[in-house]
């Protein structure tokens, strides 16, 4: 019985990690933006999103936080449009953060449903580079260096 | 005169800076510092868990409670994480009655080993309990990657 359980555990995770594969589309989530009010990623079809997940608590994270700041600041007219979304138990220290280093793009609240449809999200932080036309470009797990991440977002802009 | 691309720079240096002042503390508790007498692999502690003779651990994960719906060690417990007196307080009630020569084994894998914040305090608290029997999972990069990847045992949600 605890064989098949775990059997059983092992499929469900390879399955869900196939969702959110290089190439394809990014799945669509409508959850709760810190202000309440509720977002959905197919609102930004036509927009080179990066979708970050992380959390207040995770060091890596927060010293890639000004950096994204910057990143949105440049290239938000151009097409870019970042979305946080926080790994952590409750809002409040999210929205500490927030205030504190005045991020200038939405996060919303994350969950294990999210972290599922994303192939699991099993450390931070984990960020997907999304196309205009929906479709994941890159995935970068850990500490990614912001030029990296830069070099992603203009060769996508630029297409 | 001070271009506006320089007052940009600057207060992207300023914000790493205070970040780096803000959550200070947690460099205290940093899990590169904890003996490797302290810590236990996954294929040992895999190893141990299906031995048929022995003593079976206590399991606590004392990261977030996010990651661990998603995916955590079958028959480990959720007590969240310890960067806070409330989660350490939550850590010591669950131990409080225990022998003191229960075997503990508390885990993370929220981030790579050098930034987990959680493990080192939450170990720190148990042996200043007086627990002589604690071992911390050595997971070098995340639970994803040196635990669910490489195959091992996993349960997810409550």
């Amino acid at each position: 019985m605890a064989v098949g359980f775990y059997l059983k555990a092992r499929h469900s995770f390879r399955a869900r990690q196939s969702s959110a594969g290089l190439h394809s589309t990014a799945p669509n989530f409508s959850l709760p933006e810190l202000n309440g009010h509720s977002l959905q990623l197919s609102d930004y079809r036509g927009k080179v999103v990066l979708l970050d997940f992380w959390a207040t608590w995770c060091t890596p994270c927060r010293e890639e936080i000004p950096h994204l700041v910057e990143l949105q600041k440049k290239y938000r007219d151009q097409g870019l449009q970042i979305i946080g979304v926080s790994m952590d138990d409750s809002p409040e220290p999210v929205r500490e953060f927030y205030r504190r280093f005045h991020m200038n793009y939405p996060v919303v609240m994350g969950n294990a449903g999210i972290g599922e449809l994303y192939g699991g999200v099993l450390g931070l932080p984990i960020a997907f580079v999304i196309g205009r036309d929906g479709h994941i470009s890159a995935k970068h797990i850990g500490a990614t260096d912001a030029s990296v991440l830069e070099q992603d977002i203009r060769g996508l802009l630029s297409q | 005169m001070i271009s506006k691309w320089t007052e940009r720079i600057a207060l992207a240096a300023l914000i790493t800076l205070l970040s780096t002042v803000v959550f200070d503390s947690q460099a205290l508790g940093q899990a590169t510092s904890l003996p490797s007498s302290h810590l236990i692999n996954p294929e040992e502690l895999v190893k141990v868990l299906q031995a048929t003779k022995g003593e079976k651990p206590l399991m606590f994960q004392v990261g977030s409670y996010v990651l661990y719906a998603q995916a955590h060690i079958p028959g480990s417990d959720y007590v969240g994480p310890v960067t806070s007196e409330l989660g350490l307080q939550q850590l010591r009630r669950r131990v409080e009655s225990l022998p003191r020569t229960k075997f503990i084994v508390l885990y993370c894998g929220c981030c790579p080993w050098s930034h987990c914040p959680n493990v080192k305090p939450a170990d720190d608290a148990l042996h200043a309990m007086g627990f002589t029997n604690v071992k911390v999972l050595y997971l070098a990069n995340n639970f994803g990657a040196d635990w669910v990847e490489k195959g091992f045992p996993v349960a997810k949600g409550q």
